[in-house]
């Protein structure tokens, strides 16, 4: 039997005391997902400092108190991007009244054509209350950076398309990095280890 | 209408046009399951899916479309959690198997959209397909527009 079973028994057995709220906090460096890639270890994605669709800066700090699942994409992307979007949004209500401390954040990776309005559509077309960031294009290169995402541009007729990193990287209500979900992975999955993060408070 | 009965009539009419004698030499493509991504106002790009077979080995040369400057058969591919794409210059049709546009794999870009596409549109595309003897013909096809989520009309949002 795994620790993390022992220990979710333990914890439903305080739970059930009325113990649970202060004592289910787990500091646990290791989460054990049952899909998705334990990054509890990885020290990423903690500095970037963005544009949300009203022009504020943000940073990891501005979603204390909330799960922020945070994907790379942007808004001419046929495939990857409303999938994971969908998906997201799914997953979202599937944990019905946890889904709501659940944030999605998506970054745009192409700052040149995505700009703030479109960008805000488009998220809340999949859930008015995902959220977008922008930047310039060195803003968005550092907070790509940060997350180890790769990205490129690739030349399509008189324009281009990007190929880009599909992960959605996940933090606890603290701002530590938990979690990475695969594009291969759908809602009810990804649904699931986001629960397993959320007992971390 | 479903694309697949739009083309039933396309090719009734043809050869109602007299065409029929053409048509022995032309492949018999089918096309289902069309759908075009809606998108939100100011979005220039899209994509479009469906299911394509033909009779006989083939490629699927090009797409035209009158709600997009330029329109390109795209290909994409994940590798490590990667998502890579391209253009491709065709898609190979062999006889009788049907080839999945789907967001996994294969699809159309409507690139430079002439405005919104909202869900429930029928977004008209022109396929040209191409037979083993380099002979072309075209496929009309009507894609109805899913929402943004790929859902389609009715079904859960």
């Amino acid at each position: 039997m795994s620790t993390l079973f022992t220990r979710r028994k333990v914890l439903t057995g305080m739970g059930l005391l009325g113990l649970g709220l202060l004592a289910g906090c787990d500091n646990s460096p290791k989460l054990n997902f049952k899909y998705g890639k334990d990054l509890s270890d990885k020290i990423m994605g903690r500095t970037f400092k963005l544009k949300n669709t009203q022009g504020e800066t943000v940073t990891l700090s501005s979603y204390r108190g909330l799960m922020p699942v945070v994907f790379f994409g942007f808004t001419q992307c046929p495939a990857v991007c409303p999938t994971t979007l969908a998906r997201a949004a799914q997953a979202k209500k599937l944990m019905g009244r946890d889904g709501e401390i659940m944030q999605v954040i998506f970054i745009t990776l192409d700052p040149e054509r995505d700009t703030p309005e479109i960008l805000d559509r488009y998220v809340k077309a999949f859930d008015p209350s995902f959220e977008a960031l922008y930047g310039t294009p060195e803003e968005i290169a550092v907070a790509a950076k940060e997350f180890g995402i790769f990205y490129e541009k690739v030349p399509a007729g008189d324009t281009y398309t990007l190929s880009h990193t599909a992960t959605s990287f996940v933090f606890d209500t603290r701002g530590n990095l938990r979690l990475g979900l695969s594009a291969s992975l759908n809602a009810k999955e990804c649904a699931e280890d986001l629960l397993t993060v959320m007992e971390v408070c | 209408m479903t694309a697949v009965q739009h083309l039933k009539r396309t090719l009734i009419g043809l050869s109602l046009l007299g065409l029929a004698a053409h048509a022995s030499a032309q492949v018999q493509v089918q096309v289902s399951d069309a759908w075009v991504r809606a998108t939100v106002p100011g979005q220039p790009s899209s994509g479009a899916f469906m299911t394509v077979t033909a009779d006989s080995d083939s490629k699927l040369l090009r797409v035209a479309s009158p709600v997009a400057k330029d329109v390109q058969i795209h290909e994409m591919s994940m590798k490590d959690d990667v998502m890579r794409m391209g253009p491709v210059d065709s898609i190979t049709l062999p006889a009788g198997t049907p080839v999945k546009l789907d967001p996994d794999g294969y699809h159309v870009m409507l690139m430079g959209l002439t405005g919104q596409i909202k869900e429930g549109d029928q977004v008209p595309l022109t396929l040209t397909v191409e037979n083993a003897k380099g002979e072309r013909q075209t496929v009309e096809v009507k894609a109805a527009a899913r929402g943004l989520d790929g859902m389609a009309p009715g079904k859960m949002h």
